[in-house]
C-alpha cells in the first residue's frame, strides 16, 4: 500500500488532479452528446423516417475503435485531451438519441393533443411538455453515457500521456508499481458510482411528479442500453 | 354559434370520416355528438378548433370561417376536455388549470387565484392543488380538465368522451357536475359521446350519426325518442326509448289521492276502514313509514316498504311509474321537499296520465319539428 498516492512526477498532476482531468474528459464529451442528441432527436421525431438511418449512423460511429478515431484526429488536433474527447462525445449519442427520441415518443397522445388545443405550438409543445415528460428517459441515457464515458477516458494513454487515470496504467508498468493500477481502477470506479449517484439525485429532484411504480418502469430502457453498452 | 355548413373530411389513405355534415350548434347550449365508434365524432369535434382541416365544406364561428382566424388564438378560445383528462403529468393540479392563462401572459398569483376558484367550481377540495396528476382518481382528474378547459373562461367547450373512462357512479356525478356548472356559466358546448344515455341527459340538441360520418338525426332529445327519423336511429336508441321517453314528461299533472294516507297514531277504525285495500302509514310529521294491509292491525314494524317515493314537480312521468313498479302494493308515493306525504297513484292513474301526456306531446310535436327544419334548414 506503500506509494499508493504516490504518484509519479512525469504524470503532471496530483492525485486529486487527475481525477479532475478525468471528470473533465469524461463529462464534457457526454454534455456535448446531449448538446447534439436533442435537436437530433427532434428532427427524428419530426420527420419519422430519419430516425432508422440516424440511428444507423451512431450504432456504426459506436462500432469504430477509440484507436482509428485517434489515428485521424490527431493530425488535426493533436495528441490533446480534445482528440479523447471528439470520439467520446459521438459514443454516448448511440445511448443518447434513441434515449430521448423514445422517450419523447412515449408521451401519451392525449397530453399531445391537449397541449395542442390549448394552442401550444411545436417548439412550445417539446420544451415545456414532451421533454420534462421525458426527463426520466433521458436522465437514464445519461447514466449510462456517464458510465460508459468515465471508464472510455483510460484509453487516452495512448496517445501520450492523454488517459487521466488511465496513465497510471502505464505508469504501473513503466515503474513496475502494481498498486498505480489498483488505483487507476478502484478511483475510476469510484467516479463512476458518484456520477451515477449524482444523476440519480438529479432525476429525483427534476421528476417529483412521478410515482413510485413509474421509477421502477424508466429501468427498463436503462437495462436495454447497458446489454448495448456491454458489448464493447 | 358555431354552424358547420357541408362539411366532408377525407383522410390521405381515403377514409371518408365525415361526409356532408351540415349543424347548427346554437350558442349557451350542449349540443352532443352522439354515433357509434368510428362515425367520425372525433373528426368532427377537431375540425372545429382546427386541430383537423377539413376537405371540403367550411366551419363558421360567429358568422366567420374559422379557417380565416388565427389558430393559436383559436383554440385558446375554446376549452377542449378529453378521455383520461390528458393532463400534464409533471405539472402540479393547479399547475394544469392555469395553463392557458398562463400563456395569455396573467400573472402568476392571478393565475393561481383563477386555478383556486375553478378547483372550488368543478368540486375539487383545496388540498389537491400542490398535488400531481398520478396522486388523483381517475374522476378528480376528469374534473381537473374540465376545470383546465375553463381557466381562461373560453365561450366555448369542446368535449370528446369526457366521462367515457370512469365508472357508471362516478360518471353520473360528473354528468350532474356539469349540467350545474353549464347552468351557471351558460358556455357554447360540443359533447361527444358513444353513449346514447349520456346524450339524452346532456343534450339540448342531439345529432346522431351514423358509419361513414353522415347525420341520421338531428333533434331535441324528447324528439328524438318519439320520432326517430329510421331504423338506425331507432335501433341505436335501445329497446326501451318508450319507457325512457317519460322522462321528459313532467308528474306535476298526476291526480294524487290522499285517502289511504294515514298517521300511524290514528284511531283504530280509521286505521282499518277506507276504500284501498292498502294504508300508507305516516310519522306523525307526515313522512312515510310503510304500507299495512287493509283489516290487519299492530305495531310500524309489520309495515311493507314504501319504496322509493317521488317528488312531483321535480321527477318525471318516469320515476313516478318506477316508483309504482317498484311498490310492493303497486302504489306510488308522492312526498314534497321536506319528504312529506302529498299523496299516493296507482299505477293505472300513472297510465292514463302516460297516455294523455303522449296525446298532448304528439299535438304538439308536429309544428315544433317543422321550426326546427326552419332552423336546420
Ligand atoms: N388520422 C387519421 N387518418 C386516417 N383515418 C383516420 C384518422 N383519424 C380517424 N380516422 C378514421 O376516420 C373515421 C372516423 O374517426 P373518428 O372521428 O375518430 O371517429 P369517432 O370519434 O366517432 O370514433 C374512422 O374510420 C377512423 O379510423
Ligand atoms: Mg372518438
Amino acid at each position: 500500500m506503500n506509494g499508493f498516492f504516490d504518484i509519479p512526477s512525469d504524470l503532471q498532476h496530483s492525485w486529486a488532479g487527475l481525477i479532475g482531468v478525468h471528470l473533465r474528459e469524461a463529462l464534457l464529451p457526454v454534455a456535448a452528446g446531449l448538446l447534439l442528441a436533442l435537436p437530433l432527436a427532434l428532427l427524428c421525431n419530426r420527420f419519422r423516417w430519419l430516425y432508422p438511418p440516424v440511428l444507423g449512423v451512431t450504432t456504426v460511429l459506436y462500432a469504430v475503435p477509440s484507436l482509428a478515431f485517434f489515428v485521424v484526429l490527431i493530425d488535426w488536433t493533436g495528441q490533446t485531451e480534445l482528440t479523447v474527447m471528439i470520439p467520446l462525445a459521438l459514443y454516448s449519442l448511440v445511448v443518447l438519441v434513441p434515449a430521448i427520441a423514445d422517450g419523447v415518443r412515449s408521451v401519451p397522445d392525449e397530453t399531445l393533443s391537449a397541449a395542442t388545443a390549448m394552442g401550444f405550438g411545436t417548439v412550445r409543445r417539446y420544451l415545456q411538455v414532451q421533454l420534462p415528460i421525458a426527463a426520466p428517459a433521458v436522465i437514464a441515457g445519461l447514466r449510462v453515457a456517464t458510465a460508459s464515458s468515465i471508464s472510455l477516458v483510460s484509453v487516452g494513454a495512448l496517445i501520450g500521456n492523454q488517459g487521466a487515470l488511465g496513465n497510471l496504467m502505464a505508469a504501473a508498468q513503466k515503474y513496475d508499481r502494481p498498486e498505480l493500477a489498483a488505483n487507476a481502477v478502484l478511483t475510476t470506479a469510484v467516479l463512476a458510482v458518484v456520477c451515477d449517484a449524482a444523476l440519480v439525485a438529479l432525476r429525483r429532484v427534476l421528476t417529483p411528479w412521478m410515482p413510485r411504480s413509474g421509477r421502477k418502469r424508466t429501468a427498463a430502457p436503462r437495462e436495454e442500453l447497458l446489454t448495448k453498452g456491454a458489448a464493447r | 354559434m358555431i354552424r358547420i355548413d357541408s362539411v366532408t373530411k377525407r383522410y390521405p389513405d381515403g377514409t371518408v370520416a365525415v361526409d356532408r355534415l351540415s349543424l347548427e350548434i346554437p350558442d349557451r347550449s350542449i349540443t352532443v355528438l352522439v354515433g357509434p365508434s368510428g362515425c367520425g365524432k372525433t373528426t368532427t369535434l377537431r375540425m372545429i378548433n382546427r386541430m383537423v382541416e377539413p376537405t371540403e365544406g367550411r366551419i363558421l364561428l360567429d358568422g366567420e370561417d374559422v379557417q380565416r382566424r388565427p389558430v393559436t388564438a383559436l383554440r385558446r378560445g375554446m376549452g377542449y376536455v378529453i378521455q383520461n383528462a390528458g393532463l400534464f403529468q409533471h405539472r402540479t393540479i393547479a399547475d394544469n388549470i392555469a395553463t392557458v392563462p398562463r400563456m395569455l401572459g396573467w400573472g402568476k398569483q392571478r393565475a393561481r387565484e383563477r386555478a383556486a376558484e375553478l378547483m372550488e367550481r368543478v368540486g375539487l377540495d383545496a388540498s389537491l392543488a400542490k398535488r400531481y396528476p398520478y396522486q388523483l382518481s381517475g374522476g378528480q382528474q376528469q374534473r381537473v380538465g374540465v376545470a383546465r378547459a375553463l381557466a381562461a373562461d373560453p365561450p366555448v367547450l369542446l368535449m370528446d368522451e369526457p366521462f367515457s373512462a370512469v365508472d357508471p357512479v362516478v360518471r353520473k356525478g360528473l354528468q350532474d357536475e356539469l349540467l350545474r356548472i353549464q347552468d351557471e356559466l351558460g358556455k357554447t358546448i360540443v359533447f361527444v359521446t358513444h353513449d346514447i344515455d349520456e346524450a339524452i341527459k346532456l343534450g339540448t340538441m342531439v345529432a346522431v350519426l351514423r358509419e361513414g360520418g353522415r347525420l341520421a338525426q338531428y333533434a331535441p332529445p324528447a324528439e328524438l325518442l318519439s320520432d326517430p327519423a329510421d331504423a338506425f336511429v331507432e335501433d341505436f336508441l335501445g329497446a326501451d326509448r318508450g319507457i325512457r321517453r317519460l322522462s321528459f314528461f313532467a308528474s306535476d299533472a298526476l291526480e294524487l289521492t290522499t285517502d289511504p294516507v294515514v298517521p300511524a297514531d290514528a284511531p283504530a277504525e280509521r286505521l282499518t276502514a277506507a276504500g284501498a285495500p292498502y294504508l300508507l302509514v305516516t310519522d306523525a310529521d307526515g313522512r312515510p313509514l310503510g304500507w299495512r294491509e287493509r283489516g290487519s292491525t299492530g305495531g310500524t314494524e309489520r309495515l311493507l316498504p314504501y319504496g322509493r317515493p317521488f317528488r312531483p314537480g321535480t321527477d318525471s312521468l318516469r320515476a313516478a311509474l318506477d316508483c309504482a313498479v317498484l311498490s310492493p302494493t303497486g302504489w306510488a308515493v308522492a312526498v314534497d321537499a321536506d319528504g312529506r306525504v302529498t299523496g299516493v297513484v296507482s299505477q293505472q292513474t300513472i297510465g292514463e296520465a302516460i297516455r294523455s301526456a303522449h296525446t298532448a306531446a304528439g299535438a304538439h310535436s308536429a309544428p315544433a319539428r317543422g321550426e326546427d327544419e326552419k332552423v336546420a334548414g
